[in-house]
């Protein structure tokens, strides 16, 4: 039950009617990015040029898989939201709400493709 | 509308500023790129997810996407790809900076916005120089 007034209910949620949250969101996954996206670079550096097992087996290092699923999770959220962004400011109606599904879709696939690749790189054959 | 100078043609003078004459403030060009970079970081994760995914798939889908990688066009893409990286994390850093309201006078504004571009392109050639040489 809800026992505040309907203008308490309305106060700070601006036209989109959810406030700061795209606000807020887009600023907490780009403090994660920017820790996580430093140290992909190095991980990146460090494997360039190397053979498959040596991908392989630092991939499947517990604390490797562990940091690029954050990576991967902060990463897709910090983009869907960016795109959306663009989106909503060239373009409207019909097309608008089309785009901005395929937006999360793609968030969505290229995220959990990833997420799959690194499980089967820690526990598949 | 009559002439001043007794009715001889003049060219009209511009009444609105245009692009072409237009003296582009740096943090109006960063802004663009940082969007621009953000659309292309966006499509650019596809990049992570294949390495990922042929790593996870076994040597030989491996072996074809670093083939790509290491040919001339897929070195010029992971190198866009690192300087877009840095650039829109640097420019987020600034933005960042100013969301606290700190930062906001236009020398300051300036000085962020230089720093920004020029921070990420010498740490774009810094890292693969380093790559190479280590």
């Amino acid at each position: 039950m809800d026992l505040r007034t309907p203008l308490k209910r309305v106060h700070n949620l601006g036209s989109a009617k959810e406030g700061a949250d795209h606000f807020w969101q887009q600023r907490q996954t780009e403090v994660a990015n920017i820790f996580l996206i430093v140290w992909l670079v190095w991980l990146v550096a460090s494997l360039a040029g190397a053979d498959y097992a040596t991908v392989r087996g630092a991939l499947s290092n517990p604390f490797v898989a562990i940091g690029l699923m954050l990576l991967i999770l902060s990463g897709v959220f910090h983009m869907r939201l960016g795109m959306q962004t663009i989106i909503e400011d060239y373009v409207s109606d019909g097309l608008k709400v089309v785009l901005l599904m395929l937006n999360t879709f793609f968030a969505i696939a290229v995220g959990l493709a990833s997420f799959f690749a690194i499980l089967k790189l820690s526990f598949g054959s | 509308m009559a002439h001043a100078n007794g009715g001889e043609a003049v060219r009209p003078r511009p009444i609105s500023p245009h692009l072409q004459i237009y003296a582009r403030p740096i943090n109006m060009m960063m802004s663009i790129l940082h969007r621009i970079t953000g659309a292309a970081l966006y499509f650019g994760t596809l990049l992570l997810a294949a390495w990922l995914i042929a790593a996870a798939s076994g040597p030989e889908s491996f072996a074809q996407v670093n083939s790509f990688f290491g040919s001339i066009i897929g070195q010029l893409i992971l190198f866009g790809y690192t300087w877009a990286l840095l650039h829109h994390m640097l420019g987020g850093i600034r933005h960042l900076i100013w969301d606290t309201g700190r930062g906001l006078d236009i020398k300051t504004t300036d000085t962020l916005c230089w720093a920004s571009i020029i921070g990420s392109v010498t740490l774009t050639a810094a890292i693969w120089l380093g790559a190479a040489l280590v």
